[in-house]
């Protein structure tokens, strides 16, 4: 469970377990994330928002050491008090580190809001994102520090939005840092 | 040489070909198949529909209806209309999609199309709105894929414009006395689409080689996507990289230009066949 602020989201993850037949690959582990909402039905938007974390997930989990099984990934939002996608993907990492999956490398979530005055704000709170000009959330992968995921609301410069990754790759180290901190207090002995 | 097939080592058939800087059907990395769009009732044959394109992208071909209809605003936001997008893969269109209710590629290019009318602001909510609090247009723009050969969203972006730009809204006024909508269908104005959006995808090859404009076999050998939206203004609409291979902002950045060129091609493209449809 990850909660910046107050966003607050559960991840639970399973696997690798057998899968349908109807589901399995030949050659690599079937990820499948599932994204349930604080209310109402899951629609459209966690749809699409499942196909980011899934295609994310995909990319650093080393799919291929475990063929024909699959790894589901539930996420369940406790509550949302803005930057919701990166808290998602975080807990997601998080999850995917604590069952202790082969992963090429990790990842973050950053959100970065475009004020109208042209600052940038990383995390931005629920009223931030509203009155926000554009707000832009990247996956940051530990290797190098390359985008692994990209959404954009809102539109943007060029410049800005280069600027916007900057500030996020720059603040991923901590996170990473974060990610460290929480293994090892999991993991002591104490 | 060895022999290499296409169907029992795509992956190696398509490695031959990149190193030498080409593709299979005989375009260069950084080209786009050939672009074609029927705009309006004439070229495009939906009769019903207000607005309606034909676009076909290579063998891509997909075909907008926009339909509008008169409804009341929401309460709390009374001087808005409303915008529907929704994208559907038939089962026509390639062997991958079932019939039935909509899948995670129709659902997740829906939520697409809906994001980019939203941040590309092509048609704001207010100049929908005709009455404050009574009367409000609701544009239902359906896109349909009729053959799939990838790039899906660069094709459904560009049939959505052209064809909301083909709409022709009939006058509606609210009568004093008896407070009831009268349509003047003698009278149409066209909708007012303040930008101009257009998608450019890439497809990641090998954690380094980028490609335009992929088909089919192509995106399922890649491994990863990148979709960027620009607008006239060269501002970004829409930066939509759904994980894949991790990308350099330097890499990023050579996207970006590239989908500004593909943005100036594609609107003299729209601009000549508008030119064309409309009566002197």
């Amino acid at each position: 469970s990850v909660s910046p602020g107050d966003t607050s989201v559960l991840a639970g993850l399973y696997g690798p377990a057998e899968a349908k037949v109807s589901k399995e690959l030949p050659d690599r582990a079937a990820l499948e994330v599932l994204l349930r909402p604080k209310v109402g039905l899951p629609g459209v938007l966690e749809r699409s928002r499942e196909q980011l974390l899934r295609q994310t997930c995909e990319a650093v989990v080393l799919g291929v050491l475990h063929p024909r099984t699959a790894i589901s990934l539930v996420l369940q939002v406790l509550s949302d008090a803005g930057s919701l996608l990166s808290c998602c993907l975080n807990a997601a990492c998080m999850a995917l580190l604590d069952a202790g999956l082969p992963l090429a490398a990790l990842f973050c979530g950053v959100t970065c809001a475009l004020q109208p005055d042209g600052t940038i704000l990383l995390d931005p709170t629920a009223r931030q994102e509203q009155e926000a000009r554009a707000i832009l959330t990247f996956a940051i992968a530990s290797s190098e520090r390359k985008v692994l995921m990209a959404t954009t609301k809102g539109s943007c410069s060029v410049e800005e939005m280069q600027q916007c990754l900057a500030a996020a790759q720059r603040a991923a180290t901590t996170i990473f840092q974060f990610y460290r901190d929480s293994v090892r207090r999991r993991y002591s002995k104490s | 040489l060895p022999i290499c097939s296409r169907t029992v080592e795509p992956l190696e058939y398509y490695r031959r070909f990149l190193k030498e800087n080409c593709r299979p059907d005989g375009r260069e990395l950084g080209e786009f198949r050939t672009t074609t769009v029927n705009i309006g009732k004439c070229l495009c044959s939906i009769t019903t529909a207000d607005g309606s394109a034909l676009v076909k992208l290579g063998n891509t071909t997909v075909i907008c209806g926009v339909k509008a209809e008169l409804a009341a605003p929401a309460v709390d936001s009374a001087n808005k209309g409303y915008i529907v997008p929704n994208v559907e893969l038939p089962s026509l269109c390639a062997e991958r999609f079932r019939s039935g209710p909509p899948g995670v590629e129709a659902q997740a290019a829906s939520q697409f199309i809906a994001d980019v009318i939203e941040n590309s602001q092509m048609i704001v909510k207010e100049d929908l709105c005709i009455a404050n609090g009574k009367l409000a247009w609701v544009v239902y723009c359906d896109i349909i894929c009729l053959d799939y050969d990838g790039n899906l969203l660069d094709a459904s972006v560009f049939a959505l414009l052209a064809a909301l730009k083909n709409v022709q809204l009939p006058l509606v006024t609210i009568n004093e006395e008896t407070g009831l909508s009268e349509v003047n269908l003698k009278q149409k104005n066209p909708l007012m689409i303040r930008k101009h959006p257009v998608a450019t995808s890439f497809a990641i090859f090998d954690d380094t080689l980028l490609i335009v404009d992929p088909t089919a076999e192509e995106e399922d050998l890649a491994t990863g996507t990148v979709t960027i939206v620009t607008d006239e203004e060269g501002r970004l609409c829409s930066v939509h990289k759904p994980g894949g291979s991790p990308l350099t902002g330097a890499k990023l950045q050579d996207c970006i230009t590239r989908a500004i060129t593909r943005h100036k091609e594609v609107k003299k493209l729209i601009d000549k066949v508008i030119k064309s449809i409309t009566p002197k």
